[in-house]
């Protein structure tokens, strides 16, 4: 295996049109909270995080990005693949992250420890990657608020017991607060801080 | 499209540092509709004026299996419009249309077409002064604290006295409107006729801005209401005739002046609708079968 393999091992093999395709995926998805995006990931990051979860992050960040990420995350190759393929620096301050990244069953932490933005500056917020088990299948939502017509029914698997709490407190802070992006396989889901979640009986 | 054939980094000129970028502020403005979000706007190979933010926002977003269609006050023929236009064909090799329809991604200066936009769609449109507040407050700082506390008040002022001044609201142009209840936002400089067509749209609206370096969105399904009164409600302008050339109703009219004693007559601004409906055997008043001549 020459160097220049090794280099770009796990990265995009054609960054400008796949890069290209992920993000329409995530930018429709954001505009539409409730449409499950689906696109290979193309991309294979160092485990334990998902495929998809890398793609976003490769698209998404560079050095300009401070990137939070887990315990489990830290610890992984991933600092090093993000700094390699990304040039995305990582930090341990969830108040200055543009980005976090959470991989799957880890711990979801409280949304308010993440940049909230400002008031005058609303936009310098975290954007929080959340890789869950599955789109479908789990405890069904109702979301409310632009981008949906009326109403859109979710049930992603994975999220926390309590994450309809969290996610309303998250909402009060408008025009503050995180928004959330959810990742599983080939994937791929979004909830802006305007999305209104009412939690439905399973 | 065979993709192989471009210079792989400069697929739609912007390099993908400046991308990343601007795809990270498209994502904050879809999420927080209405508000502006600043970002690095970068030197385009055109005049400023000439749609800058609106390009970026394009070659942003821009694959290889869009279709693009680029118009100027409604018409795809405008020098503008055709420039842009022959812009992406060089560095995207985009396909590019003239039908409303057939766009997946439609970049606008100063109008919103007649058909009605899907799911689907996407709307650039091309923004000269982003901040609807500007003319009442010259200071970036002030009018930040203005959106932050929503002091919109001074806003209902400038547009009381247009009242006062003209029995009605005079503003028809960029008039301005409030985006889900929060944030004051200027809908750049088409005609107030087109404002309806905002609110609950089925395509995401993006707006650029590259000489004051602001992104801005309203996503589908998004309240787009114009500001008024209760004893002065908001209205669109209104035609005494319809389109001269394909009888059109309902739909905003350009005055043409067809020769040197006076003579004119008022014809669709969107030249896809106008085209579309002279094919299928609407006729105007000025219209000759078989001969329509713009
Ligand atoms: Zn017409």
């Amino acid at each position: 295996m020459t160097i220049d393999t090794l280099v770009f091992t796990g990265g995009f093999r054609e960054p400008v049109f796949q890069s290209q395709s992920v993000f329409r995926t995530l930018m429709d998805c954001m505009a539409r909270p409730g449409t499950i995006g689906r696109i290979a990931p193309a991309v294979l990051p160092p485990p334990p995080l998902g495929a998809m979860a890398g793609a976003v992050a490769l698209m998404l960040c560079d050095q300009d990005t401070p990137v939070w990420l887990t315990p489990g995350l830290a610890g992984s190759a991933l600092p090093a693949w993000l700094a390699f393929h990304a040039g995305a620096p990582v930090t341990d301050d969830r108040q200055t992250a543009r980005f976090a990244f959470i991989e799957k069953a880890a711990l979801l932490p409280s949304l308010s420890l993440f940049a909230q933005g400002t008031q005058d500056y609303p936009d310098r917020s975290t954007t929080i990657v959340v890789e869950i088990e599955a789109v479908e299948g789990g405890r069904p939502f109702r979301l409310t608020g632009p981008g949906i017509r009326d109403e859109a029914i979710v049930a992603p698997r994975g999220l926390p017991d309590l994450f309809a709490q969290m996610w309303s407190e998250n909402r009060r802070a408008f025009p503050c607060g995180v928004d959330l992006v959810l990742t599983a396989g080939e994937e791929i889901a979004c909830l802006p801080r305007t999305t209104v979640v009412h939690p439905l009986e399973a | 499209m065979n993709t192989a054939n471009l210079a792989t980094y400069n697929f739609a000129y912007l390099d993908e540092q400046t991308k990343r970028m601007i795809r990270r502020a498209i994502l904050k403005a879809i999420a927080i509709p209405g508000y502006q979000v600043p970002f690095a706007s970068r030197e385009m190979p055109m005049p400023y004026g000439w749609g800058t933010g609106g390009v970026q926002v394009t070659a942003a977003i821009l694959g290889p299996d869009d279709v693009l269609k680029v118009i100027d006050q409604g018409a795809d023929d405008t020098t503008n419009a055709v420039s842009i236009r022959a812009f992406f064909q060089k560095v995207a090799s985009v396909a590019v249309t003239t039908r409303t329809g057939e766009a997946t991604i439609i970049q606008t200066r100063h109008r919103i077409p007649e058909e009605k936009l899907k799911p689907g769609q996407t709307l650039v449109y091309q923004v000269p002064i982003p901040e609807p507040l500007r003319f009442l407050e010259p200071r970036e700082t002030e009018t930040r604290k203005m959106h932050a506390l929503e002091e919109y008040g001074l806003m209902h002022v400038k547009l009381y006295e247009d009242i006062a001044r003209n029995g009605h609201i005079a503003t028809t142009y960029a008039y301005p409107v409030k985006v889900e209840g929060r944030y004051v936002m200027d809908p750049s400089p088409t005609p107030k006729f087109d404002n309806p067509k905002m609110h609950r749209s089925e395509a995401l609206q993006l707006f650029g801005a590259g000489r004051e370096k602001r992104i801005y969105a309203v996503p589908p399904h998004t309240e787009v209401v114009s500001l008024d009164f209760e004893d002065h409600p908001f209205e669109i302008q209104s035609f005494e005739n319809p389109c001269a050339l394909c009888g059109a109703e309902n739909v905003y009219l350009d005055e043409v002046v067809l020769d040197d004693k006076g003579g004119r007559m008022f014809v669709c601004s969107d030249t896809d609708h106008c085209e579309q409906r002279c094919a299928s055997g609407h006729r105007g008043s000025l219209a000759y079968d078989g001969e329509i001549v713009r």
